[in-house]
């Protein structure tokens, strides 16, 4: 079979280009890509571990993750598009009313 | 029942607080009632308290006659300090038995003349309202008098001596708002003041004396320090005794009017008449003779104390005799006379003859209060015809009828010009101001008084009589006792009574010729009327007492003797009879009279302007005499005006520029405020403003710095998540 620690060393690898994207990209929805590509890294982690454990818990995991995953993803995009409307871009550097 | 058949009868001895509670519970009735109740009332409460109280006193001499050595009724236990035990007892001997009845006696026929006089005189005075406090401060006398004569130790007669110059400050400055003339000003008020202070000098004295009694001899109580001075005299220092006798004697000549302390007495005239009968002649000015009687023991251990007692009263008795002869007010002659009879009983005393003594006492008290309450009521009638009131009756003279009248009367044209003024109108009330210029007391407005005041002359001839010692007058045979006690033990005290004796004479003679023979110099003394009964009746019965009062110790006889000996032992020794003594004296008295007629009873004053014949006669010496010796001018120069200036100095320098103006404004008030100032300047806004507002900087600065964080950027929030993060799980899994 493939060794675990390649599995690890996907999902390591996919996390920080996830994370680098959250911190780095200008556009809100590549943001949430990046958030995405997070998200799924853990999956892949949870389902390898399931794997060399033969415990199913983990996959019933990678099923709750989903499901909030994609509830968020409707709620950020809605988001998205409403701040679109209102204040015409969504380039993150452009959207600092809130600071004290 | 007979009074010897009394002598194994019932005792009343406990009593004996009554006579000091019965007044008390008269004045208490009079404050409570007395406004209320009227005159009437007021006048037989407190006359009626005066009198119980001379019951009682019957009474306890009733219990003496079965009992003569006599009691100590002790009622509580008042002081009790370390050594010291004064219990509120009474002392019920013959002694002061005596005294009691004189006080009790007399005062009840001072209140009953009282109960008269001042009816007229608080509507003189407009302010009849006072009628009651009047009856009051008399009651209260009282009281605070038996306390005086009861006492069973010192200090409780100290109290009562005490209490007796409050209620004679109170009585003298009984019209505080007037002058001895009527008019209004603070005289009156000035005179109260005068005796009390001279008073509180001679009882200083009396102080010092007891405290040397209580030091050496270890208590106050009589019958503890006579035993004492009897059995430990050789133990205590040589100058204990004589000391105690001296400082005693200071205080008799505060409250007995001897040299030099007498001084307030003639003021003490201020008052009104009753009061001067009362206090000023039979009881209150007594109470030193009766101290010196009272503590014979001492006496009788110093030579020294008793010539000096002796000197002093025979010296004050001639002094006060020369003043007496020089005066024209009716009461200041009295005043003078009762200081000079006061020195013979001082110097009777002082030289061991405590009988005699006592037997001028009481018969000085009978005469004396007769001769005020007599010369009370010459002035009331000389009031009355002066200035007649409505509201007391008094029917008002008519201007005609005064016209006639003086035209008539006064045939050298003169009118009494002093008097012309307030006749005309009809309808008077008191209280004009020609009352000032007319003076009721003044002899010179008399004269003739017998015609139109007949019960007063012939009473008043009576004391005279007592007075002058002609035989058998109550005064003869007690001033002849203490002439030939003097004659046996102190030659040069005999030779200064007997002249005093003859000056008394001579001026109650030219005293008797002034006032009630001659013809009337001025219109009040013609129109003046009889007194009313309430004061007519006290001055018969005291005449008659002054003409009786001679049996009291007739020679041989000698019952008052035997009465003082139950007490006094062997130093109640009674006189023996001197006829040569009497016989000069009579003679002396005789030719004094003789003298004062020719002067004065032969061709009278004719008008109030003509000079006394005797100044005519001495000139300067009869200045001297009127002026009372510039003594008060004396004391005002050697004692009052330094007195006055060092008090002022003390007021004004040393209290008010250094306390006040200096020490307060300067140390105090400038001390204060420089620590206030520095207080306020460099420690609180210097240092305590500062702290605050730096905080105030320092919180703001830090919030500035502080809210640079939140700068709006999302990706910088994520980033301080995402190291968060990071150093947690560093943290948790490196550990």
């Amino acid at each position: 079979m493939i060794p675990v620690e390649n599995y690890i060393g996907l999902s390591a690898i996919l996390f920080t280009i996830g994370a680098m994207g959250v911190l780095t990209r200008r556009n809100a929805i590549v943001i949430f890509m990046s958030v995405e590509l997070m998200l799924n890294s853990a999956n892949l982690l949870f389902i390898a571990f399931a794997q060399v454990y033969q415990e199913v818990g983990g996959h019933v995991f990678v099923f709750f993750v989903m499901a909030v995953a994609a509830a968020e993803v409707a709620v950020g995009l809605a988001l998205i598009v409403a701040i679109f409307r209102s204040r015409g871009t969504i380039n993150i550097d452009d959207l600092h009313h809130l600071k004290g | 029942m007979l009074l010897s058949e009394v002598s194994a009868g019932p005792t009343f001895f406990a009593l004996a607080p009554w006579v000091v509670f019965i007044p008390v519970i008269g004045l208490l009735l009079n404050i409570i009632l007395g406004r209320r109740m009227g005159e009437r009332f007021v006048g037989i409460v407190a006359s009626s308290a005066a009198f119980l109280a001379f019951i009682v006193s019957v009474l306890l001499a009733l219990s003496l006659r079965s009992q003569p050595e006599g009691m100590v009724v002790t009622l509580a236990d008042w002081l009790t300090i370390g050594e010291l035990h004064v219990p509120w007892a009474f002392n019920v001997d013959t002694l002061s038995v005596t005294m009691m009845l004189v006080v009790s006696g007399v005062g009840t026929l001072i209140h009953i003349y009282a109960s008269g006089y001042m009816h007229y005189d608080v509507r003189y005075k407009e302010d009849p309202a006072s009628y009651t406090r009047f009856f009051i401060y008399l009651n209260l006398f009282i009281a605070f008098m038996m306390t005086l004569v009861s006492g069973s130790s010192y200090l409780m007669l100290f109290v009562g001596w005490e209490g007796v110059g409050l209620c004679s400050f109170l009585l003298i400055g009984f019209w505080f708002t007037r002058n001895p003339d009527g008019s209004i000003g603070i005289n009156n008020s000035n005179a109260a003041k005068k005796a009390f202070i001279t008073n509180r000098v001679g009882d200083f004295g009396f102080l010092i004396a007891m405290f040397l009694t209580f030091w050496y001899f270890g208590s106050l109580e009589f019958h503890e320090v006579f035993h004492a001075v009897e059995t430990m005299a050789s133990t205590v220092p040589s100058w204990v005794i004589p000391a105690i006798g001296i400082f005693m004697l200071v205080g008799v000549t505060g409250k007995s009017a001897q040299i030099p302390l007498f001084v307030w007495l003639p003021d003490a005239m201020a008052g009104p008449t009753p009061v001067s009968a009362l206090i000023h002649a039979a009881t209150m000015v007594t109470a030193g003779v009766y101290l010196v009687t009272r503590s014979y023991p001492i006496f009788e251990a110093s030579h020294l104390a008793q010539t000096i007692v002796a000197t002093v009263g025979a010296v004050t008795a001639l002094f006060a005799a020369t003043v007496a002869v020089g005066q024209f007010d009716i009461k200041k002659v009295l005043a003078y006379s009762t200081v000079s009879q006061l020195g013979f009983m001082v110097a009777a005393v002082g030289m061991g003859g405590f009988v005699a003594g006592m037997f001028h006492l009481v018969t000085h008290a009978f005469f004396k209060a007769l001769l005020f309450l007599g010369a009370g009521s010459v002035i009331l009638g000389v009031e009355r015809g002066h200035h007649p009131l409505e509201s007391t009756g008094d029917a008002p003279a008519k201007a005609n009828k005064k016209g006639t009248h003086a035209e008539a009367k006064h045939g050298k044209g003169q009118e009494a010009h002093h008097d012309a003024g307030p006749h005309d109108a009809g309808h008077h009330d008191a209280g004009h101001d020609d009352h000032h210029a007319f003076d009721p007391q003044d002899m010179r407005n008399m004269g003739g008084m017998r015609k139109s005041m007949p019960v007063t002359f012939w009473v008043y001839m009576m004391g005279t009589l007592a007075l002058a010692g002609i035989v058998p007058f109550a005064g003869f045979w007690s001033k002849d006792e203490i002439l030939a006690d003097a004659s046996a033990e102190f030659p040069l005290a005999y030779w200064l009574l007997t002249i005093a004796a003859f000056l008394t004479a001579f001026y109650m003679g030219r005293q008797i010729w002034m006032v009630f023979f001659g013809k009337p110099r001025t219109h009040a003394a013609e129109a003046a009327k009889e007194s009313p009964m309430t004061m007519t009746i006290p001055l018969g019965i005291l005449a008659f007492l002054s003409v009786v009062g001679g049996a009291l110790n007739l020679p041989t006889i000698h019952t008052f003797a035997n009465w003082l000996e139950h007490t006094m032992g062997h130093a109640a020794h009674a006189g023996e009879f001197n006829p040569q003594v009497a016989i000069v004296s009579t003679v002396l008295a005789l030719t004094a009279i003789l003298l004062s007629w020719l002067l004065y009873g032969r061709k009278p004053l004719a008008s109030t302007e003509d000079t006394d014949p005797l100044r005519r006669m001495l000139g300067p010496i009869f200045v001297g005499m009127n002026r009372k010796w510039m003594v008060d001018e004396f004391y005002g120069w050697l004692i009052i005006r330094p007195y006055q200036r060092f008090a002022a100095f003390l007021a004004d320098k040393v209290d008010w520029d250094f306390w006040h103006n200096w020490f307060h404004d300067s140390v105090i008030a400038a001390g204060f405020q420089g620590l206030t100032r520095l207080l306020a300047d460099p420690i609180d806004l210097g240092f305590v403003d500062r702290v605050s507002y730096w905080l105030a900087e320092g919180t703001s600065g830090l919030s500035r710095l502080l809210s640079r964080l939140q700068n709006g950027f999302a990706r910088n929030y994520a980033l301080m998540v995402f190291m968060g993060v990071v150093v947690i799980l560093g943290y948790v899994i490196l550990r």
